[in-house]
Order: C-alpha cells, then structure tokens, then sequence
C-alpha cells in the first residue's frame, strides 16, 4: 500500500517521516497522473493559497475531484482540511479554489495570526476507541482553521473550546451569535465524512502516530468494503517494504 | 532517539514556558512553509501580486534590498502602518524586518501581530555585538547566517528558522551558494566524524556543543532552513532547493526585474518542482528582464553578510 502526498508546498516531508514510522510508504504527488498510482492520499498543511495556485497552475483540481469522488480516503490536514470543505470563509480576495467533498463550512485562520498559534491537549475519544493511548492527543495549530458547521452526515471527532467573548465570524451571509449565558463554546477541529477525514490541527508535527494509523486502517476498511472478496490483495503495514529509496533527513519533531 | 527523531531542543526551558509560546509552535509555522517562497513587498499591491502568484509568506519593507544599497543611508523597520496595511490586505503569513540587535523593534513587530520577524543584515545594524535574546519573545524569528556555526548560534538565541545571507540586493547567486554549501559541506563532515571529536568541531565553530551534536545526529540543521540574498531567476531558486534548502526568499529579484506578476509565478512554481528539469523550462521561458546584478569581485560593494558574526 502506498499513501500519496500531496507535495506542492508545506509539510509534505513531515507526514511522510509519520508514515515511515509506520513502515508504511508515503510517496510525494506533484501531478495529477501520479494521483493514480495511489490508493490513498494525504493533504498536508502549508499555506493553503499557495497550495491552491499551485494546483490551480497544473491544472490538478479535476484529478483531485476525481479521487474524492471515487471513494479513494482522503486526509486533509489544516490546508488539506481547508480544500476538502464544500465551503470556507475567510478566504483572500477573490476567493480560492476547493477540491470540496466534506458537508462543512471552514473558516480560514480561525484561530488567528501566528502569535494565537498553540499547543493543546484535546479529547479524541473516537480515535482513543480505535487506536488505544492516551485520552487525549496533542494538537498543535499553527494559523489553523476550525470547523464552524457540518452537514448531517459528518461525524465529529474532536472539537476544542473558544471563550465565548470572542467574535467569530459574521458577514451578510452567515451570522455566527454567542450567547452570553454559555460560558465556553466549542469549535470543531476533526471531521469524518465516509472516505474523508480533515483535522485543524498538525498530527504530523507529534510524535503521536495514531492519526496517521487510524487513517491507514480506515483506507484498508474502504479497500475492503469495496472488493470483500479478495481481502488477500491487502498487505499488512509491516510487510510493506521501504524500497532501496534511501530517507532524506527530516526535521526533528519537538516537545 | 533513533527511531522516532523526536528531540526537545530547549526540554521545554523555563523562559519558552511562561511566554506560553513553545518552541514547536514557532517552528511549526516554519515547517508549514516549507517548499514555499517569501517575497520582499513595499506595498499593498505588490503584496497582493504575491499572494496571487502564489508566494507562501511576504516580507513587508520599505525598501527591498536593491534600493537599500543604491540609496545608502540607514536602513531600519518600516513603518507599522504600511506593515498593518499590508497585513490586511493579504491572507498569508506576513514577515518584518528588525535591526540586528533592535529588540524595541521586534516588540513593536509583536505587538502588531504579524507572524514571524527577520533579524536582518539588510536593515543598519543596532548593536554590533549581540543579537537580540529571541527567548523573550513570542513571535518566532528567523536570521541569517553564512555558516552551521553562526546557524547554531542563532538557534541558540531562540532563532526557530535560519535563511543564509547571501548577498541581499545583488541578484547574483554566488554567496547564497557560498553559504548553502558551507552549511551543508559542514553537517556532512559532522555526520562522519567521530563522536570523541565533536567536543573541538563545536570549539572551532564558535557553537554550542548540544546543537552541533543534534545536528550531527540529524544530518540537518535542527530547524527549517531558507536559502535568501541574490535569488533573481527560477533556475537559481531551484539550485537552492537541490542543494538542500527547504525553501527560498526572494527580495529584489522580482519587484525589480520587467514582469513581477510572471517571474514571482515561475519562481514558486520552480521552487515546487525544482527536480524536474523540464518542468523549469517550461516556466522559465519568456519571463522578461531579470533585475540588474551587481558583480561582486567589485571591492567597493558593501557586504550585508559581514555585518554581524
């Protein structure tokens, strides 16, 4: 099995030294013929603009559709959970482009400019179910998104509380009112759609792998559900040879 | 250590700790723009020019480089309002420049918000021995260096991402390449060289011995490194990015040559696909006036990169 990355900008790198921690295979996708020779792919976080006029450039936005509407999983990571979105708010102007796919609304840079970025420790109770651990998992966002609202079929995996005095977002369109008798609300920030999975913040920064396995086995459940007969066809995470491919060394991950 | 590369370059020091501001955090914005390119604006427009083109982050200043050498004087920060404006007006990380040294200008530059500050040799410096103590600070910083000691250097004074200097406002490659390859050339000598004579590597590198150490076991730099200063064509940001670095700025390379809008497109798209030859020549191709260089066996050019150690 081999996972592609989306490699046109951002931690690209990152995520693929998360899924060699893994002894999975993770290979960069630059172009839309690459989309192909994968059965998975992860967007990874960076500068979301960037990313869009890079795919823009190279007219990869069809492909990209196209892989979601397959059914192939997705994973999209603070920019990657920016183009998943059916919509997102905040955007530069003139808007950007979106691959779209998640039943939800985004809001670009939630949670700020760099000096709001930080560290968290938040309750993920779906993926504590499924891959063990800790309760809780390190999330750091770095001029990350946040889910403001989701379609029925999106399942919430964690969400992260905000003071209620903050002002959230409002323009002609969509109206976001706090209530002042709440004392804290919660902002979304890890979806689950069928094949698509979108977190605000950056596991690939943690040395907590359980993202990236949770999102392994959801692949091989996909891959599964959709050939039953030939499960032989899967090949178990340990076995997947790294190749000759010598790794390039990477960043050290900080705590 | 080994298997998992995970390392704790302060173990979470008392003076990171109470700004609530942890190293990986300052880091994190840097490794987010990897593989991008930051690009000098003087204004709103530019900046947009940038943003549309694709640039990852945008260095807001007064002048670029090339005008700080042609009109000499003392360089120093902008203006915050024209830093405020251009923070408005573009939605991607916006980057300043504080003198060497200037600590009042980084608290300044904080206090605006914007999302990372460069400790630059471009800007007149303000004290000649000693950079400013990047701990106090919750904004990240990124600064210059030449070689993997000054790199390690600045680390050590809470720098969380290195450029190299280059040679800021020339448009040529040369010292760029001087200092990437002095980097690089070091951390190979460092990966084969035994541990008992680290101790005297870190002694004549003028850098703390636990620095060089990690970076030996690395085989990089422990942060996000930027090559800087003299980039003016998408050929020479690609050589950058062979050569190792993990992005590109680009000062006057672009508001400088004949058609911005084009160049700074074909530089990031360089930048992306920098290992693939064909793929460079194809935005390569009619981009227009490059800026002016400036040759630098010329002795009465001033070097930017010898102001600070």
């Amino acid at each position: 099995m081999t996972v592609g990355v989306l490699a046109l900008q951002g931690s690209f790198n990152e995520h693929i030294a998360a899924l060699r921690r893994l002894g999975v295979q993770g290979v960069e996708i630059r172009k839309a013929d690459q989309l192909l020779t994968v059965s998975s792919l992860i967007i990874p976080g960076g500068e979301s603009t960037t990313m869009a006029k890079l795919a823009e450039y190279h007219n990869l936005f069809p492909a990209l559709r196209e892989f979601v509407k397959t059914g192939k999983p997705v994973w999209g990571t603070c920019a990657g959970l920016i183009f998943l979105a059916d919509r997102a708010v905040g955007q530069k102007e003139g808007g950007q482009e979106l691959v779209g796919g998640l039943d939800c609304t985004v809001h670009r840079n939630y949670f700020g400019s760099q000096i709001q970025s930080f560290e968290a420790d938040i309750s993920v109770p779906q993926l504590t179910s499924k891959e063990g651990g800790p309760e809780t998992f390190r999330g750091v966002f770095i001029r990350a998104p946040a889910v403001l609202d989701v379609g029925p079929d999106v399942e919430v995996l964690a969400d992260y509380p905000v003071p209620s005095n903050k002002v959230l977002y409002s323009s002609s369109t969509v109206q976001i009112q706090e209530e002042d008798a709440l004392p804290e609300t919660r902002v979304i920030v890890a979806v689950k759609q069928r094949n698509l999975l979108a977190t605000a913040f950056h596991p690939e920064l943690t040395a907590d792998t359980r993202w990236h396995s949770y999102f392994i086995k959801m692949t091989k459940e996909l891959e599964q559900g959709a050939s039953s007969s030939s499960s032989s066809t899967i090949v178990s995470v340990g076995e997947t040879s790294l190749g000759p491919e010598q790794a390039k060394p990477d960043l050290p991950i900080f705590q | 250590m080994e298997g998992t590369g995970v390392v704790a370059v302060y173990g979470n020091g008392a003076i990171t700790e109470a700004k609530k501001s942890p190293f990986s955090v300052k880091v994190g914005l840097a490794q987010m723009l990897r593989g991008g390119v930051i690009m000098d604006v003087v204004n709103v427009e530019q900046a947009r020019i940038a943003e549309e083109a694709g640039a990852c982050a945008v260095m807001a200043l007064e002048r670029v480089p090339a005008d700080i050498r042609a009109q000499g004087g003392v360089a120093r920060m902008s203006d915050p309002q024209m830093i405020k404006d251009i923070k408005q007006a573009v939605t991607i990380p916006v980057m300043a420049k504080a003198r060497i040294g200037h600590f009042v200008e980084a608290q300044i530059l904080e206090a605006i918000g914007i999302d990372y500050i460069d400790e630059s040799e471009v800007l007149t410096l303000a004290d000649e021995d000693h950079h400013i103590n990047k701990h106090n600070f919750r904004i990240p910083f990124v600064c210059g260096c030449r070689n993997l000691g000054e790199a390690l250097r600045r680390i050590r004074e809470g720098a969380a991402m290195i450029r190299t200097k280059g040679e800021a406002g020339t448009g040529n490659i040369i010292e760029a390449v001087r200092h990437v390859r002095s980097v690089m050339g070091d951390i190979r000598v460092l990966r084969n060289m035994d541990d008992d004579e680290v101790f005297t590597f870190a002694k004549k590198l003028a850098a703390p011995y636990d620095l060089v150490m990690q970076t030996k076991q690395l085989g990089r730099l422990p942060v996000v490194q930027f090559a800087a200063g003299g980039v003016a064509t998408p050929a020479d940001a690609a050589l950058m990015m062979q050569l190792g670095c993990d992005g590109v700025f680009v000062g006057s390379g672009i508001f400088k040559s004949g058609d911005p809008a084009r160049r700074a497109r074909a530089i990031v798209q360089a930048v992306t696909h920098y290992s693939d030859p064909e793929m460079l020549v194809e935005v390569s191709c009619g981009l227009g006036e490059a800026m002016v260089g400036i040759n630098l066996n010329d002795e009465k050019v001033e070097r930017f990169a010898n102001r600070s150690e």
